[in-house]
């Protein structure tokens, strides 16, 4: 540890131990934030990040360690957030902190209301907020309603709500993830800007061309210990971001085997015909033959979610028609869907993925009767069946009687994709975001899921907000705007370098296709 | 509490550096030690505990109630246990509580497993009472028990059933608040009773209808005279039926799935609608089955008021018993013991007492729940 004074530039150093339950979350990791710049914090899921963050900003508290703020050591066992904010650590955790039904003043003013007499007085706050976020390219409305802004919207408004009290350093936990590509340029921006000015910013994140972006240092976390860090230099201002990747897995990534595209003639599995979900998606068409990737990029919330329901039966269609293997099934049961070879692997694996109390096994066999047996539950096929998935996928741990709700993201995710892509004769594979929320090892394992049901015969949609991740994966990509396909890309032309500003651009509706 | 609250676990997961995963016991173990280990997998031990702890807090509650009342905590205990063990005519009073406890108790439980609050049991057990005696009454006098009585039973469960039936459509068409219909379905169906009492059922200025053909009449237990019948043997049944049903076959699965995953569920192909309505025609047929306890078993006519806050305890036993058959069996005998018990020692405290004392056993097994799961976050 250094020394306390023993380096002026140092804002922060610290070395922290947290377990929660069984589970050592992080083991002893340090960090040491160099005052005005931009310190990028990466890893794995589950790698630690997001509590080593937490303690970091008094949100949770660290069981043993070291915490040195401006040449100060801490006491770790009392640090809590208002001795952080008093300390000016500013953080925007990654599920935002936002009463939904208070404005954005109301919210950033919480616990410390500016008071006139007796009275509420909000308006030079919100006067200030405004003109801050002007100033530094972050625009907030500060009347607006906290629950109704868009993701990017709100957070912007947490950011400058800590600034605004003064904060120092300035913590982002995962802030690109709800993001489209052109707000990500723009933060970045921002945020170099802020270091610039002599702001301390800890950028938590796993995407590596933002670390290459705007990272001056690199903490590298795996399995809550530090096990690596990295500085851009004078002279070599690039970091080496292999090296890191390295560092975050522990082993050389292997380059995915590109899947050949299917003959022009292949037939269709999955088409949409003018379906039109209400106020979501508008007559939309859509096509995925059999052996095709196809992508659906587009900025949150422009009816990626209503396709994904409307293939599964799970939403009513206003108009239009869907077919699946041939057949007609606008209005099928989802179970009838299933039966003719889909499989859906829905975007939020909390919230339709998973029964996340009840054990591996029974969720890599949820509602797969052709495993379990039509009554009586077979056991023996049931745990055979999780083996294999567990083994094929590595997921962990290892064993099929734990309790989903225990492990993390990427293995929880694991479990969903287990469970979809071992369907019997399966024909067409419905992707809502299938990597979101996972680390990098289990990125590769998913994709190559993908990649084989697409060899195999099935045509694979894959939805996903990660433009980098459909660029890798598929053989087309449309874009979705407003409930409508906005444009589309493919065969070669998706290998060009100018392919992702092409996408960019029809994603945010700056150019017609 | 499953399908009423549940806590998120903190962020992260437990795959972490540290973890230690459960893991089967070794391949040779003894049968003993594989129970052993299951148990301590599946949470059984910790159902248990939050149950031990209830109850212990339960008898410290009571106890000061007795201390405010005046009595000696201690005497009045013992003499609860003491007078009702060595009473054959009180153990098989617990017994006849218990029958109709188990029976209710199973109602709530399988609807909460599919996220429903059926506290209609009440209702529904009158319904079955209504219906049992009824259909009973008309029977030919001289019918044989071996077709009175499959016919009484099934005319029971049938009442039960449509009742619990009714609630499971109004929520899953009309998405009516199952707590909110079962409530006015309890008041609906007692005034209904009574008023067909009144105008068809009841006998010459009486609250009692005609009696039920011989042959539907189950054999007593003995037991001192008591009340204690042959139904126990269809509360053993249930409770087994429901038990392998619950952990045997892919029905149970469904439903748990749509109680805890109503999402994940719909997602993977469940009619999670059709599953809600199947699981309150069976809610509603168990605390209908209840009716064959107080009908058939003792006091084998319609009578006004027959069987009354065995639905409400209902809910009590599926509580205590963590919402396992086994649990509820062993919750039954105990709330049982403490109705039974309480009149054994009511020269010594009012029966006031002894009621106040099943609200707290209530109020100690909810109050378990959070410390079941900070041992859980701690484990």
């Amino acid at each position: 540890m250094t020394a306390p004074g023993a380096d002026a530039t140092l804002l922060i150093s610290a070395e922290l131990s947290k377990r929660i339950g069984a589970c050592v979350m992080v083991d002893h990791a340090r960090i040491a934030l160099r005052r005005g710049t931009v310190h990028a914090l990466v890893g794995e899921n589950g790698a630690g990040k997001s509590t080593l963050v937490k303690i970091i900003s008094g949100v949770m508290r660290a069981d043993t360690g070291t915490l040195t703020l401006d040449g100060k050591a801490l006491e770790v066992a009392s640090w809590d957030r208002k001795a952080a904010r008093a300390a000016g650590i500013g953080i925007v955790q990654q599920h935002g902190a936002s009463a939904e039904t208070l404005s954005v003043v109301e919210n950033a003013m919480l616990g410390v209301e500016p008071l006139r007499g007796p009275l509420l007085d909000l308006a030079s706050d919100a006067d200030r907020l405004r003109s801050l976020g002007a100033r530094i390219g972050l625009p907030i409305d500060p009347w607006a309603e906290s629950g109704r802004l868009p993701l990017g919207a709100a957070q912007r408004a947490e950011i400058v709500a800590a600034l605004h009290h003064g904060a120092k350093l300035l913590i982002l936990d995962e802030p690109t993830a709800v993001l489209a590509p052109i707000e990500v340029d723009g933060l970045l921006q921002t945020l170099r800007t802020l270091a610039a000015a002599g702001m301390t910013i800890v950028l938590v994140t796993h995407k590596l061309d933002e670390v290459r972006a705007v990272a001056d240092d690199v903490t590298v976390l795996r399995a809550g210990q530090t096990v690596a860090t990295f500085t851009a230099t004078a002279d070599d201002a690039r970091l080496d971001v292999a090296a890191i990747a390295r560092a975050m897995v522990g082993v050389d990534l292997p380059r995915p085997p590109r899947v050949d595209a299917p003959a022009a003639d292949a037939r269709p599995v999955l088409s949409l015909t003018g379906v039109t979900v209400g106020g979501a998606l508008h007559a939309l068409d859509l096509t995925v033959r059999a052996g095709e990737i196809v992508g659906v990029a587009g900025v949150d919330g422009n009816g990626q979610r209503e396709i994904a329901l409307a293939i599964a039966g799970l939403t009513k269609l206003r108009a239009g028609e869907v077919r699946i293997a041939g057949q007609d099934v606008t209005r099928s049961s989802p179970a009838e869907r299933l039966a003719l070879g889909l499989a859906h692997i829905p975007e939020d694996r909390h919230h339709g993925g998973l029964w996340l109390d009840a054990t591996i096994a029974d969720n890599l066999a949820l509602g797969r009767r052709d495993l379990t047996g039509r009554f009586r539950i077979d056991r023996a096929r049931v745990r055979a069946h999780a083996d294999a998935q567990i083994a094929e996928l590595d997921i962990r741990p290892a064993d099929p009687h734990a309790i989903v709700r225990a492990l993390s993201g990427g293995n929880q995710q694991k479990v969903v994709i287990g469970r979809e892509l071992s369907r019997q004769r399966l024909a067409v594979v419905v992707a809502a975001q299938p990597t979101r929320g996972v680390d990098l090892g289990a990125i590769l394992r998913i994709h190559d899921r993908l990649r084989a049901a697409a060899t195999s015969g099935a045509g694979v949609l894959v939805i996903s907000a990660d433009l980098d991740e459909l660029l890798t994966l598929c053989h087309r990509i449309v874009v979705v705007l407003r409930g409508k396909i906005a444009g589309e890309r493919g065969g070669s032309a998706l290998q060009e370098a100018g392919a992702r500003n092409a996408l960019g651009a029809l994603m945010t509706g700056v150019e017609a296709a | 509490m499953t399908g009423v609250d549940r806590t998120a676990p903190p962020s992260g997961g437990a795959a972490g550096p540290g973890h230690t995963p459960v893991v089967d016991a070794p391949p040779g173990a003894s049968l003993g030690s594989r129970l052993a280990h299951r148990f301590r997998a599946t949470g059984a031990r910790r159902e248990l505990q939050a149950a031990l702890i209830a109850l212990l807090a339960s008898i410290a509650i009571g106890s000061l109630l007795m201390l405010i009342a005046g009595k000696a905590p201690g005497h009045i205990w013992w003499a609860m246990i003491t007078r009702t063990a060595s009473d054959p005519y009180s153990l098989g009073q617990v017994l006849y509580k218990a029958t109709a406890l188990v029976l209710t108790g199973l109602s709530v439980s399988i609807a909460l497993d599919a996220g429903l609050f059926n506290i209609g049991a009440e209702g529904q057990l009158t319904a079955g009472v209504l219906g049992c005696a009824m259909v009973g009454a008309a029977l030919p006098p001289a019918t044989p028990a071996v077709i009175a009585i499959p016919i009484c039973v099934l005319a029971a469960a049938a009442a039960g059933a449509l009742v619990g039936g009714l609630i499971g459509v109004l929520r899953v068409t009309r998405g009516a608040h199952e707590v909110i219909t079962s409530i006015m379905l309890n008041a609906i169906v007692s005034g209904f009773a009574l008023y067909l009492g009144n105008r068809v059922i009841f006998r010459g200025g009486t609250t009692r209808g005609g009696a039920i053909a011989d042959g539907a009449q189950l054999p007593q237990l003995g037991f001192g005279g008591s009340s204690a019948n042959a139904a126990i043997l269809i509360a053993i049944l249930a409770a087994a039926a429901v038990w392998w049903l619950r952990a045997q076959t892919t029905w149970g699965q469904a439903w748990r799935a749509v109680g805890e995953s109503p999402a994940a569920a719909r997602t993977t192909g469940t009619s999670v609608g059709r599953v809600q309505i199947v699981v309150m025609i069976g809610s509603g047929a168990l605390a209908g089955l209840a009716a064959c306890n107080f009908v058939m078993g003792h006091k084998h006519a319609f009578e006004e008021g027959l069987g009354r806050g065995t639905g409400i305890l209902g809910i009590s036993a599926a509580l205590l018993g963590r919402m396992h058959p086994i649990g509820i069996v062993v919750a039954a005998l105990v709330i049982g013991f403490l109705q039974a018990g309480g009149l054994a020692v009511a020269d010594l405290v009012p029966k006031e007492l002894t009621e106040m004392l099943l609200g707290v056993v209530v109020l100690a097994v909810a109050a378990a729940g959070p410390y079941v799961r900070r041992a859980e976050a701690r484990a």
